[in-house]
């Protein structure tokens, strides 16, 4: 009898208030020859069943790297873990073996990628590879295996799963592809489910289908689900609290409604601002100034304040600390008062 | 923006189809793509035309032949009053100097083995009456600092900019030969958010320094909407719909329009649980056998049997104000995008 999951995490609950999935404090480097990539610096996020958590952020922000470690697929070397915890229902998971965190991952802790092409093996049927988690991590015969990938394929609503279970990832269009991904992620009834970008390279009207499916399973077995993004469209549509990075940290977490109304961080201010309205037809956009920061250099002080138009003194030298707004909210930035009061464009 | 004179660009009843052929040897044509199938519009000076549609929709088959890198099937492309597919040799040369191209990935869309100076300066290698040798790389460096970048940067490598930087580079060669007209396909695409408005902003202010007509093809319709003055919304190789960007986002008539829009996602959480979404199920139909009569009505909740047999015309539809190609078209305020 193989080792389950079970074995590893208690199967229900946590110790007191735990919450399903805490981050605290993580920080990921990469050491490259060109010197120290600082990609996570002290990032801390808990996600509860049935919420979804979103993570905004531009490329480099470290939003997919948190996600890679909580998964626990970083390539270290060159990546090293120096400080910080990941507390899936009260156990850290950086202090599991490599062969008890095999059992978490897929099993308890699931994810969808990006590009849902270069994700699936193109040398093996899609029923082959959603099979496998059966065969793999429950030990079902192949036959017994394939047909519960039928069974999956029709709960991310494919078409004629029964005859296209044999079919391979390039006779699938993009967003059958990426119903795929999303059949082999719920395969072993995941009780996270982290999506880093999971319809970025899709059309709108794909967009919406795949949300949609996204938010019913959620509903159906209550995952916690953290949503990677870019896309402030998106976040607004479906987050319940949302996290927005940059340069590796936190700068700003609240409930969605929040964030919206009133950001409290100049850099979530700048963001939403940028978003073309209509009301400004015919004049420039508000664009926020310069370019996202190198990370083998980060900045002095606070890591935007190259960027910030409320730039004062003390931002250059001290680094704000993830300052309390209220019991659910929080802002990086010492001016966070004057942000709040500040009118939208 | 202006909509006197004539046209800087006249697309007659456009089509273009590529071949699927069978067998290696023998070869046999079995069918086509049809990826552009019957296309008008006219472009003014000054003036933005956005062009939105799901991938596979024909918009960047559109582009190349805009661009005279595809010979269209049938149909015309005017620009200046002459027909771009009829030209050859020399003229088409001298035409191609007032159509250019700003493409998509900044990252693959310049040679990594050549200096920025070299990149931006390449056009005027291949037409060479534009600028006598001497002056060239004096040009390069006024287009440099046009589109916002250090002048003195002209010998570094696209690897040394980052992604916005880049696409400003693009922007600077398709300066170049100061078209009438550019061709812009998913130029913020690749960028990150913050970038993104820069380099519309850009783009905007390129158009009102130089009196540029603009395609934009995109997929994000907040974008489209905020640089267009007239949108086209393609399905399957056709336009559906096409009108002044009010028109198109406020009141749309064509279902397949209406759709797109609601899916949009709105930059606003408030009142989420309540907006209208139409939810179209599906891929759109392959383009090599596209349904008969109306193309959508294969995903379309409006479909009956008059849309299988006839085709519906682009035209002004009762108690509308725009072009729009279906049986029962009607306009319906989907989205308030804010």
């Amino acid at each position: 009898m193989k080792k389950t999951s079970a074995d590893v995490l208690p199967a229900v609950g946590g110790q007191g208030n735990e919450p399903l999935l805490a981050v605290d404090n993580l920080h990921v480097e990469f050491h490259t020859r060109a010197g120290v990539v600082r990609a996570v610096n002290g990032v801390s996020y808990t996600v509860a069943p049935g919420e979804t958590l979103a993570v905004l952020g531009e490329s480099g922000s470290g939003k997919s790297v948190t996600a890679q470690a909580i998964m626990g697929i970083l390539d270290m070397p060159p990546a090293v873990i120096p400080k910080g915890e990941i507390r899936f229902k009260g156990t850290d998971l950086l202090k599991l073996s490599e062969h008890d965190r095999t059992h978490v991952r897929g099993q308890r802790i699931a994810m969808i990628f990006q590009d849902a092409l270069s994700a699936l093996n193109p040398v093996f049927t899609v029923g082959w590879q959603i099979s496998e988690m059966f065969r793999v991590h429950r030990g079902m015969s192949k036959s017994e295996a394939m047909k519960k990938a039928v069974e999956l394929m029709d709960r991310v609503r494919i078409p004629a799963a029964k005859q296209r279970v044999h079919d391979y990832p390039h006779q699938f269009s993009g967003g059958m592809r990426q119903r795929i991904m999303i059949a082999m992620s719920i395969a072993l009834d995941p009780e996270v489910l982290i999506a880093d970008e999971p319809t970025t390279a899709l059309d709108v009207t794909v967009q919406a289908q795949i949300m949609e499916l996204l938010a019913e399973l959620q509903r159906e077995s209550q995952m916690g689900l953290i949503l990677i993004t870019h896309d402030l469209g998106v976040v607004a549509d479906v987050a319940d609290k949302i996290a927005v990075m940059y340069a590796g940290r936190i700068v700003e977490n609240a409930p969605v409604y929040d964030i919206y109304k009133a950001p409290a961080h100049p850099y979530t201010k700048g963001l939403l601002d940028s978003i073309p309205r209509v009301d400004q037809k015919g004049h420039e956009l508000y664009a926020i100034k310069g370019l996202p920061p190198n990370l083998l250099d980060l900045p002095t002080g606070c890591a935007f304040h190259p960027r910030c138009p409320l730039r004062q003194e003390n931002c250059v030298t001290d680094a704000p600390p993830l300052y309390e707004i209220s019991g659910t909210r929080g802002s990086a930035c010492h001016y966070w008062r004057e942000v709040l009061d500040g009118e939208r464009r | 923006m202006a909509n006197g004179g004539e046209p800087v660009l006249e697309v007659r009843d456009l089509v273009k189809h590529f071949p699927l052929n069978q067998g290696i040897v023998f070869k046999k044509q079995i069918g086509s793509i049809k990826a552009v199938d019957g296309v008008s519009f006219d472009l003014h000076r000054g003036e933005t035309l956005g062009i939105v549609g799901e991938s596979g929709c024909g918009k960047s088959t559109l582009a190349k032949v805009l661009m005279a890198l595809e010979r269209p099937t049938s149909g015309s492309v005017k620009i200046g009053g002459r027909d771009i597919g009829q030209a050859r040799g020399g003229e088409l040369k001298r035409m191609r100097r007032n159509i250019q191209m700003v493409m998509q990935d900044p990252y693959t869309s310049l040679n990594p083995r050549m200096t920025v100076g070299d990149i931006i300066g390449e056009p005027y290698e291949i037409h060479t009456e534009v600028a006598p040798k001497g002056d060239r790389r004096k040009k390069v460096q006024e287009l440099l600092e046009v589109v916002g970048l250090n002048p003195d940067h002209i010998n570094r490598y696209p690897h040394q900019f980052s992604g916005g930087q880049r696409q400003r580079i693009g922007i600077a060669r398709g300066l170049a030969l100061q078209p009438e007209i550019i061709v812009c396909d998913e130029p913020v695409s690749a960028l990150d958010v913050s970038i993104q408005a820069q380099v519309i902003n850009l783009l905007e202010r390129l158009q009102n320094e130089f009196g540029l007509a603009y395609i934009f093809i995109a997929h994000d319709l907040s974008v489209v909407r905020h640089i267009s003055d007239r949108v086209g919304v393609m399905y399957l190789g056709k336009f559906v719909e096409l009108g002044k960007d009010a028109e198109i986002y406020d009141r749309p008539a064509h279902p397949y329009t209406q759709a797109l829009l609601s899916a949009v996602p709105v930059p606003d959480p408030e009142g989420r649980e309540r907006r209208e979404r139409i939810i179209l199920q599906g891929d759109p139909p392959s383009p090599a056998n596209p349904p008969s009569g109306c193309r959508f009505r294969t995903r379309c909740w409006k479909a009956q049997e008059i849309c299988a047999q006839e085709e519906p015309l682009l035209q002004i539809r009762p108690g509308t104000g725009h072009l729009s190609a279906c049986h029962f078209a009607e306009t319906h305020d989907v989205v308030h995008a804010g």
